[in-house]
């Protein structure tokens, strides 16, 4: 394992670096706020809280840009935090939700819903965390058959089949069903824009939740990540650890497919960043995680709506053209075999 | 009871083959056959075998049914075998040059290529020839495959880097395929949306007219390298031991795959699985040696996309599925049975 190099060193240090981190989170949001086809000064954004008086970009602001930054917000969160999760509990450099079928999962139960059931939004967030959850264990036991145990190349060509599998079936149901297709076109390119805010706030909980318990499993997947043998020799129930951080898993990653659709590869590449900067420490980790995954978010966001205006890019598209690289990279130095 | 047949029809060339392959072709083909006989004559104005067979044969029924058959419903079908057997033989090469059983032209990025050429071809260029397609997308996969066996390289290939590595770059491609779709003029992208799902829905003879020589000449010159891909497949130091080229026998059937991937690609768009599942029933069937399970695997291939493509017509009919998702449903879950499978190694 090459060593870790930690950038910070002590613990004021990386609370400062969180602070920084806070800070630059704060930047974000007010550019993600401000830029866009119609540029609106910072003082307009100011007077739109404090003094709405009804003008078209005061409008805009609290309809369009602003609910439109907290998906980004908190999809990109919870989609770091679940990838270091994921990282941390397989020991796999190339874990991430979209990566193991996760996110198709997720996607094939919410056009399930959607197409089958006709119901409203309450549903399809249960439905994505059904098909999170089943997708998870299925691609979980097929890269643990063997004598060897879960290796990453076996859970990632796991993942790859699975994926294509579900989307296939994805695929199937929404050529016999044109109204689902029509529902689902844009949710399913992943996308932050126009999303329904109210369904961003029924599935808050779920992340709030999932956020919290991956902040209380911190320590112990620390230990767990040292490997299963040494966690247990410290005396840690690792079968009752792993259930539970699988739990944050798909509660995350099932509420981010609700919201924004399959949005790739923040979840694989936000954690390697991190570790590079803090160190093992998933106490630390966890919450570098989630605030580099909602910066991150926020910029490719930004450029996919800055990069051919007036037209904009699904933010999926820019993920996975910065992301994949990035795959790549981790395939050539860290798969040795 | 021997179990070789030799064949020698003149004294420089001979080959072998498993005494099980010209039976066992024979019943393929004509599987193959009654499939296609079914393809044509189902659908929403239903021809019976027979009239369809006479129809063929240039006897005119009473109905007259000869649009149907010849103009509509045959190309399609032809479409459907060919790709079936590019596929499937560009799949077979590939697990041979690998050594891996799970290597296909779509899990390994080839197919993501492919998609990528034709797809900026139909988006941007809509007035261009149907014939240059192929060429554009062997093109793109040829770019994809040595960019992926570039990147594998480290200190030496790896099977599994290869495998690791062409996920990520079809994830590129998906995602600049994805851009070409979002932003293109809507007539060419719905053009183009047809033609990714993998289908061969509406095909016509210029689809099979342009396919066809690219098998005319790939699967013959697949067939002859058959002793070399056999050497290749014991590993590269018995290749070498027993006289073969390595590296450029090696880079020539590579070169054979991905023309044969590319060609049924940029006809049919990307039909998954087919050239990761035909090759493991012909070998079952034939076993491994590569003079018997070419023509058996591309036969298998052709079968199974012909009974695909009617699987798709019949299941929710009258509304069709594109026939790739009907392999991928197939194809996927044989994929994990084979990683299954080969779960110690």
């Amino acid at each position: 394992m090459p060593r870790k190099i930690n950038w910070f060193g002590s613990r004021s240090r990386l609370l400062v670096g969180l602070v920084l981190g806070l800070l630059l989170l704060l930047v974000c949001s007010l550019a993600s706020i401000a830029l866009g086809a119609i540029e609106i000064p910072l003082q307009t954004i100011y007077a739109a809280f404090t003094h709405f008086n009804g003008s078209s970009e005061h409008l805009i602001v609290r309809t369009v840009r602003l609910p439109r930054t907290l998906v980004c917000l908190t999809v990109g969160a919870a989609l770091a935090v679940a990838g270091a999760i994921m990282q941390g509990l397989t020991h796999n450099p190339l874990a991430a939700p979209e990566i193991l079928g996760i996110d198709a999962g997720a996607a094939l139960a919410v056009v399930m819903v959607v197409c089958f059931f006709n119901d409203t939004s309450l549903s399809v967030y249960a439905g994505a965390f059904m098909g999170a959850g089943i997708a998870a264990l299925i691609v979980y036991l097929l890269g643990s058959l063997g004598r060897n145990g879960l290796t990453p190349l076996k859970l990632t060509v796991a993942g790859a089949a699975l994926t294509e599998f579900l989307f296939s079936l994805t695929l199937g149901i929404l050529v016999l069903n044109q109204r689902t297709l029509e529902e689902v076109r844009f949710w399913l390119a992943g996308s932050v824009a126009g999303r329904d805010f109210n369904l961003l706030l029924q599935v808050l909980p779920y992340i709030a939740v999932g956020l919290l318990l991956a902040l209380i499993l911190s320590k112990q997947l620390t230990t767990l990540a040292l490997g299963e043998d040494v966690a247990k020799g410290l005396g840690q129930q690792t079968a009752l650890v792993k259930v539970l951080a699988a739990v944050s898993i798909v509660l995350l990653s099932g509420s981010s497919v609700a919201v924004a659709g399959p949005i790739g590869f923040i979840g694989l590449v936000v954690p390697h960043v991190v570790r590079f900067l803090v160190g093992v420490d998933y106490r630390w980790i966890l919450p570098y995680a989630a605030l580099a995954g909602a910066i991150l978010l926020l910029l490719a966001d930004i450029s996919a709506r800055l990069i051919i205006q007036p037209q904009e890019l699904p933010v999926g598209i820019m993920t996975a053209l910065v992301g994949a690289p990035f795959f790549i990279y981790l395939a050539r130095r860290r798969v040795h075999k | 009871m021997k179990p070789w047949v030799v064949i020698r029809p003149r004294d420089t060339i001979s080959f072998r083959l498993d005494r099980r392959v010209p039976p066992i072709l024979l019943i393929l083909a004509l599987l193959t056959f009654a499939a296609m006989l079914m393809n044509v004559g189902y659908g929403e104005y239903t021809i019976p075998p027979l009239d369809v067979l006479k129809t063929l044969g240039g006897i005119e029924t009473d109905q007259g049914y000869s649009l149907v058959v010849n103009t509509l419903r045959l190309p399609r079908v032809l479409v459907a075998l060919l790709v079936g057997m590019g596929l499937a033989t560009s799949g077979a090469i590939l697990q041979g040059l690998t050594r891996n059983p799970l290597a296909d032209p779509g899990i390994i990025g080839v197919t993501a290529g492919a998609s990528l050429a034709a797809v900026t071809l139909i988006v941007l260029f809509p007035a261009i020839a149907l014939f240059t397609l192929p060429f554009a997308a062997f093109g793109g996969a040829l770019v994809v495959t040595v960019l992926i066996y570039w990147l594998a390289w480290n200190q030496g290939s790896s099977p599994m880097r290869l495998i690791l590595i062409g996920i990520g770059i079809t994830s590129i491609a998906t995602a600049l395929t994805t851009v070409l779709v979002t932003f293109g003029e809507i007539n060419n992208v719905s053009q183009a949306l047809i033609w990714l799902t993998g289908s061969v829905y509406g095909r016509s003879w210029h689809h099979v007219w342009s396919l066809l020589p690219w098998l005319a000449v790939f699967l013959p010159l697949a067939f002859v390298l058959c002793r070399d891909l056999n050497a290749l497949n014991l590993g590269d130091d018995v290749a070498q031991g027993l006289g073969s080229h390595v590296e450029q026998k090696r880079t020539l059937l590579l070169l054979i795959s991905v023309a044969l991937a590319a060609a049924s690609v940029a006809t049919a768009g990307s039909i998954g699985f087919v050239g990761l599942i035909a090759p493991h029933l012909a070998r079952q069937l034939v076993g491994p040696t590569h003079e018997g399970l070419l023509p058996t695997a591309a036969l298998t291939g052709g079968m199974i996309v012909v009974s695909a493509d009617l699987l798709a017509k019949m299941l929710f009919a009258p509304i069709e599925l594109p026939c790739g998702i009907v392999t991928a449903i197939i194809g996927a879950p044989y994929f994990l049975y084979l990683l299954y499978q080969n779960r110690n190694q």
